[in-house]
């Protein structure tokens, strides 16, 4: 399987990315370990809209990725990365399997309020969970690589910024397979999908699993990252936060929400910093631009400037 | 025995309180189709405005209970209109024709840029307005008691509930509204001016929320984000009763307050969790909502 144009960039961006970390602050490392992680949330939000759907509840995906890992460690005694990051993506699978068999027979905004309140379920559950740290959550036991024990936050950085790259190539590939491409012709109408022969329930379901799964590995590299989850992680205003990143990236390209979370990370970090009463205002002016001048995200603009010189 | 009695009282006393803040989010959507993500924020610039203009009032050495009120409503209800115009006016004008659900994503940004608004104007010290609840004093049913100012809200909700029904079925207005609720197109054509209609929607449903934060400002300590953690339970609310039916916000209100109030009273642990377990519960039985109407599919 030979590599596309915009794979081999991606794959020289994250060993240039990788490479570039040796020699940078470590406040920058751990902004992009945050914002690469964050990005597969995003892109889990991302296939669902490209079938047209807008979950308000990726969050859940998100926390249960990082309460596996966080549980993992501290009760089942779990030291392996790769394999605390697999549990939750274990859990979130089996748990999106059995909310996709409901979820995927409502649209527009009765899916967004369906995926929101099962978020505040969990969200509800952990607050009230004293022997999870309640509200305060509880901070993640140290944790190995195949029994390398990392001392920095370089590898972290680096698992990633490899697992963030098979993802990316993985979707990129996906969103060109025939269930990828029937996710955007349900969203253009699916009725007419039906009529071609294709269940739209078992490609929303399969997009939806999908979605989820990605979503947890976003939350176990997060928590292994900061080393601390709490129950926020399934509340509604982050799941609104992957929503905006989402919006901001478009749905053009699986890059555009790596770029999108990266941008994202860096403007709050100096928006926090310079204006801390009014950078959720600054995110909402920016988020209502987007809608009304760049309705397919940031990536529209790589798009039409190349258009251009062509 | 008296367990059942506490519940049934709390419940409905919140009841009334989940339908004052429901009712006007479910009015904006019947009419406009938007679903208001906003209202919290409508809810939380009510409550600073009447803790802020009440707290002003008994500093100054006032103490008459009715002119607090009318202070309270006063502030409530100017400043739910004003915001309201402006958020119509100023940015759902420029968006009207999208999808239902890019209209959430906008009004979520518009609860993103008021959140912090109100911290630039109100900044993040907690504002308190006690003096009007606690100069309502206590009712006592047997042997529980209840706040005098609980049972005005309920008094109040009742009497909201009944307005909006009058003035949605009984008057000229209401029936103009509702041929647009049925069929916006047609409306239009026999002359109805929609985007008029479309302002006074939304004027009455954000001073709505507002007066639901100004009469809530009293019981709680107005501090930055209550109106993020209101809006969720409002939206439990509508979506449970039936999005854009008065009938089913009121419907709503009572199931999540009795369920609330049961799970309060019998097993507390399971207060945040039960609220949206019963909106997820209608919703699997019937996805439109108790009272909501299913659309025709498009093709």
């Amino acid at each position: 399987m030979p590599l596309q144009k915009s794979e081999t960039l991606m794959v020289a961006a994250a060993v240039a990315i990788g490479l570039a970390g040796l020699m940078s602050p470590s406040w920058l490392i751990f902004l992009t370990t945050l914002a690469v992680a964050k990005a597969l949330v995003v892109l889990g939000v991302v296939m669902l809209m490209r079938s047209g759907l807008v979950s308000f509840g990726q969050g859940l995906f998100f926390c249960i990725g990082g309460y596996a890992v966080g549980m993992g460690g501290r009760f089942w005694g779990i030291q392996d990365a790769l394999v605390l990051i697999l549990t939750g993506v274990v859990a979130s699978t089996a748990i999106a399997m059995i909310l996709g068999l409901l979820l995927t027979r409502y649209r527009e905004i009765f899916f967004a309020m369906l995926t929101m309140a099962f978020s505040m379920i969990l969200f509800g559950v952990l607050v009230k969970s004293h022997n999870l740290g309640s509200t305060d959550g509880f901070s993640v036991m140290e944790w190995s690589l195949f029994g390398w024990i990392p001392q920095s936050g370089m590898g972290v950085f680096w698992l990633t910024l490899a697992i963030g790259l098979l993802i990316a190539l993985f979707l990129n590939r996906f969103f060109q397979s025939s269930i990828g491409l029937a996710c955007e012709a349900i969203r253009e109408n699916e009725v007419r999908v039906e009529y071609m022969g294709i269940s739209r329930r078992q490609v929303l379901y399969i997009n939806y699993v999908l979605a989820a799964a990605i979503g947890a590995m976003g939350g176990s590299l997060t928590a292994l990252a900061a080393g601390h989850v709490d129950p926020e992680m399934a509340y509604w205003t982050i799941s609104g936060e992957f929503v905006f990143i989402a919006l901001l990236g478009g749905t053009g390209h699986v890059a555009a929400a790596f770029i999108a979370s990266m941008i994202f990370a860096l403007v709050r970090t100096y928006a926090v910093e310079f204006l801390p009463n009014s950078w959720q205002m600054i995110l909402g002016i920016v988020l209502l631009l987007i809608i009304l001048f760049l309705p397919k995200g940031i990536w529209s603009l790589f798009r039409r400037s190349r258009r251009a010189t062509t | 025995m008296l367990t059942v009695w506490a519940i049934l009282i709390d419940g409905f006393i919140y009841a009334s309180w989940l339908f004052l803040v429901a009712a006007g989010l479910t009015v904006i959507y019947g009419v406009m189709r938007i679903l208001n993500m906003a209202h919290g924020s409508l809810y939380a610039l009510g409550a600073y405005a009447a803790a802020s203009a009440i707290g002003w009032y008994y500093a100054g050495g006032g103490s008459q209970l009715w002119l607090a009120f009318a202070i309270l409503a006063g502030c409530a209800l100017a400043i739910g209109a004003l915001s309201g115009l402006l958020i119509e006016r100023g940015i759902l004008r420029l968006m009207y024709g999208r999808d239902e659900i890019l209209m959430l994503i906008v009004t979520f940004a518009i609860l993103l840029i008021l959140e912090d608004a109100m911290k630039l104007l109100w900044g993040t010290t907690p504002y308190y307005a006690w003096q009007p609840y606690a100069a309502m004093g206590r009712v006592d049913i047997d042997v529980l008691t209840v706040s005098g100012y609980d049972i005005m809200v309920l008094c109040l909700s009742i009497a909201i509930g009944l307005g909006l029904w009058f003035w949605l079925e009984r008057t000229n207005l209401g029936k103009i509204l509702r041929s647009i609720i049925h069929d916006r197109e047609v409306s239009e054509a026999m002359g109805v001016n929609v985007r008029r209609m479309f302002t006074i929607t939304f004027m009455v449903g954000a001073t709505l929320g507002a007066v639901a934060g100004g009469i809530t400002a009293p019981i709680i300590s107005v501090v930055p984000g209550i109106g993020i953690e209101v809006i969720v339970l409002a939206f439990a609310v509508v979506v449970t009763g039936g999005l854009g039916s008065i009938t089913g916000a009121a419907a709503g209100a009572i199931i999540v307050g009795l369920a609330r109030a049961t799970s309060i009273h019998t097993m507390p642990q399971f207060e945040l969790f039960i609220i949206y377990a019963v909106m997820a519960a209608v919703l699997i039985f019937r996805p439109n909502g108790l009272f909501g109407q299913a659309t025709a599919r498009k093709i």
